[in-house]
């Protein structure tokens, strides 16, 4: 026979709880705690402390930009950054490509039950230290659960809204033949620095994902008059990827030097052992300008000004060729064709 | 970047490039025995440094590439298994077999997993203990031992629930059904290096011999691809039939005498069917009987045993490919039926494939600017 009394205890106190529950989705008490305790304290600020449906402010007469973007990054952590930095600072940078001032951001949160509270809770300080480190708030947000094993921890999507100052036009379609590219950095770190943790994989020297905003990059480029026809970001499928779409867009060619594309030589040994090309690896802070090619050379000076531009380059010019395509002249002289990825280089890495 | 920049030198190509054209003259046809070097040379244009009576042709040494439907079948149905955590690595989950593809098995649900190395397998082998891991262990000369010792580890610590289906292929088989294929056309060889590191070089004395044709042992960067060139032109302009090594900052003689040894003791060959070229006798290894527990064919006979013989894409023309019989952009099929996206066979997926090489760096148009 059971010789324990009967206790009809009260469960433990909802909120002492370290995971996420379902409940925690559900719009009761347990989720009030959530927004609260752990986004409203962390992103704190008026539009967002009103707790309405929506964030509410006045509009200056001109142009808008917006933008949304998810992710799914996996590990949530790794050297360098985290899915937390990477979403805002990605949104912001998807303005920035604009030509826009970013305004503000929204955040919405899909949360895998059984999730850690601290995780979560470091997930979402780091996002407030990236939107206070670039002066982007976050001023909405939304969070949903979903059952163990539905999800993959957390999954995180941004918006933002900026704001295009008077007078600026960056478009693909804007690129015209004689254009330099430029590229703001050296390319793959954030794709490496994922791959060698999610993988396992450890590589001479620490090798730290580049994420970092650039709005500021490209505020500094559009007030010293450079007269910018395009800006890009080189998220997922690398330089490779995205000068193929401008190419496409904009029906020019492009030929780039593979030998002073600036790649470090950590991220060149690491992609060279696991048999990755770096002109396709993904990139979280770095991103290409065509410009006037007399303008060339004073776009790399004050690229140059900023930490996450100190090795911009010219790295090719934008040609006539019909149809579009572009071509690398290799290190060893030649030239070939710089296509498309077929398929995907890394899983999930934004 | 040391030990890469100083063979990616653009002086030093151009040196190797005219020391070629100066050697070179009569019409020479050459087989690249190894998918890494047909890389390099469409990846850094080689070819275009050559002189147009020097013909290039790409050999079989992709392992992705000549590996069977019906081996391809096989993965698809144990990754399909309940229970098995099947891994692999990354390039064969995308090679059609005659059912589908391991990426299709892993969207239905199977459990496949990309793996960079076969010791990754054995950790998930100790933390899975109530699951089965089958590995595809596919390459040639150049992975079997790292192979044949995650075996070795798994029976020396009394892990059961492991074992491989083996497509393991060897070169030198291959290389002699080329030579003597009636349609053969290649006069010299450049050697696949990684496989000659293990492996070493003694037995291409014999088929060098036996067949009249010089062999270069070569590397993979671009400079080491000129400079076996240059050395197998200047043996076929000079009349001379030997073995030759240019990767020496990586290969002897003997090869790597451990290496040798676990595989020795692990595997042993076996005939293989390579896609699009067939059967070929002693071209494969399987596991000696001593290790057939870790055997996936032995292991799961009862559910291989229920998959009917797949065939080939008949519109893939992926043998004549593979026996430098046709350059991928003469298929019919090349670009068009045929992409990485929607394959019909093998050399269209791997980057070390003929067909992906030509695919991702040329183009119908011309790029010289």
């Amino acid at each position: 026979m059971n010789n324990k009394p009967f206790e009809p205890t009260c469960s433990l106190p909802i909120s002492a709880k370290n995971t996420v529950q379902l409940a925690h989705g559900g719009g009761g008490r347990l989720m009030q705690e959530l927004v609260q305790n752990v986004f409203v304290r962390a992103f704190h600020n008026p539009l967002l402390e009103s707790l309405h449906d929506g964030a509410i402010w006045p509009v200056e007469k001109g142009t808008l930009a917006f933008t949304t973007d998810s992710y799914v990054v996996r590990p949530l952590f790794f050297s360098g950054g985290d899915i937390g930095s990477l979403a805002v600072n990605g949104t912001i940078n998807d303005l920035a490509m604009c030509g826009a001032k970013p305004l503000y951001l929204s955040a919405g949160f899909i949360l895998e039950e059984g999730l850690s509270l601290e995780v979560l809770k470091r997930v979402v300080n780091s996002m407030a230290e990236a939107a206070r480190a670039a002066g982007v708030p976050i001023v909405t947000g939304d969070t949903k659960v979903v059952d163990r094993g539905k999800g993959d921890e957390i999954f995180i999507t941004t918006s933002g809204v900026g704001l295009v100052p008077a007078g600026v036009r960056v478009l693909p379609t804007l690129i015209q033949p004689g254009d330099a590219i430029l590229v703001s950095g050296d390319l793959g770190s954030h794709g490496v620095a994922v791959l060698s943790v999610r993988e396992g994989l450890t590589f001479e020297g620490d090798i730290e994902s580049d994420s970092a905003p650039l709005h500021h990059i490209v505020a500094d480029l559009l007030d010293s008059g450079i007269d910018m026809h395009c800006l890009r970001d080189l998220t997922r499928g690398g330089l490779a990827s995205v000068l193929n779409e401008l190419a496409v867009a904009a029906k020019v060619g492009m030929t780039v030097e593979e030998s002073v594309i600036p790649v470090s030589e950590p991220v060149r040994g690491a992609c060279e052992l696991v048999g990755l090309d770096p002109l396709y690896v993904a990139n979280e802070g770095r991103f290409v300008a065509m410009v006037p090619a007399p303008q060339a050379d004073a776009a790399l000076a004050v690229m140059r000004r900023h930490k996450a531009a100190s090795l911009a380059t010219h790295i090719g010019v934008v040609t006539d060729r019909d149809p579009p395509m572009v071509v690398l002249r290799t290190v060893v002289g030649t030239h070939r064709v710089l296509d498309l990825l077929s398929g995907e280089q890394l899983p999930r890495i934004c | 970047m040391k030990y890469v920049g100083e063979f990616r030198d653009r002086a030093v190509a151009a040196a190797l490039a005219e020391r070629i054209k100066q050697t070179v003259q009569r019409s020479w046809t050459i087989m690249e025995v190894c998918g890494g070097q047909t890389h390099a040379i469409v990846r850094f244009g080689l070819d275009s440094l050559l002189p147009k009576n020097l013909e290039l042709v790409h050999g079989p040494g992709c392992p992705v590439c000549v590996t069977s439907v019906s081996l391809i079948d096989q993965a698809v149905c144990l990754g399909s298994l309940p229970g098995v955590i099947f891994c692999s690595f990354g390039d064969m989950l995308r090679v059609p077999g005659s059912r589908g593809d391991l990426f299709g098995v892993k969207a239905a649900g199977g459990d496949v997993r990309i793996i960079y190395s076969p010791l990754d397998a054995l950790d998930l082998v100790r933390k899975n203990p109530d699951r089965e891991v089958v590995c595809f262990a596919v390459g040639f000369e150049t992975t079997a031992p790292a192979w044949a010792m995650a075996v070795a580890q798994a029976k020396q610590s009394g892990l059961t629930n492991f074992s491989l289906l083996i497509a393991h292929v060897l070169v030198p088989p291959a290389m002699e059904a080329i030579l003597s294929s009636p349609k053969n056309r290649i006069q010299g060889f450049l050697a696949a290096g990684h496989v000659c590191t293990v492996m070493g070089y003694e037995e291409y004395e014999a088929i060098a011999q036996k067949f009249r044709v010089p062999i270069v042992v070569t590397g993979f960067e671009p400079l080491d691809v000129l400079e076996g060139v240059a050395m197998l032109v200047s043996q076929l302009e000079e009349g001379r039939v030997e073995v030759e090594n240019q990767y020496v900052r990586s290969v002897s003689r003997e090869g790597n005498r451990e290496a040798r040894t676990i595989v020795e003791e692990v595997f042993e060959p076996v005939s293989r069917a390579w896609r699009g070229i067939g059967e070929i006798q002693a071209s494969g290894l399987r596991l000696k009987s001593a290790y057939s527990a870790y055997d996936a064919e032995v292991k799961f006979q009862r559910d291989l045993s229920q998959i009917s013989v797949g065939i080939e894409d008949p519109e893939c023309q992926s043998g004549l490919v593979l026996q430098g019989l046709l350059k991928p952009m003469d298929c019919p099929a090349f670009g068009t039926r045929c992409t990485p996206e929607q394959p019909l066979g093998a050399p269209m997926v791997s980057s070390e494939g003929a067909c992906a090489a030509y695919y991702r760096y040329r183009s119908h148009v011309k790029c010289e600017t």
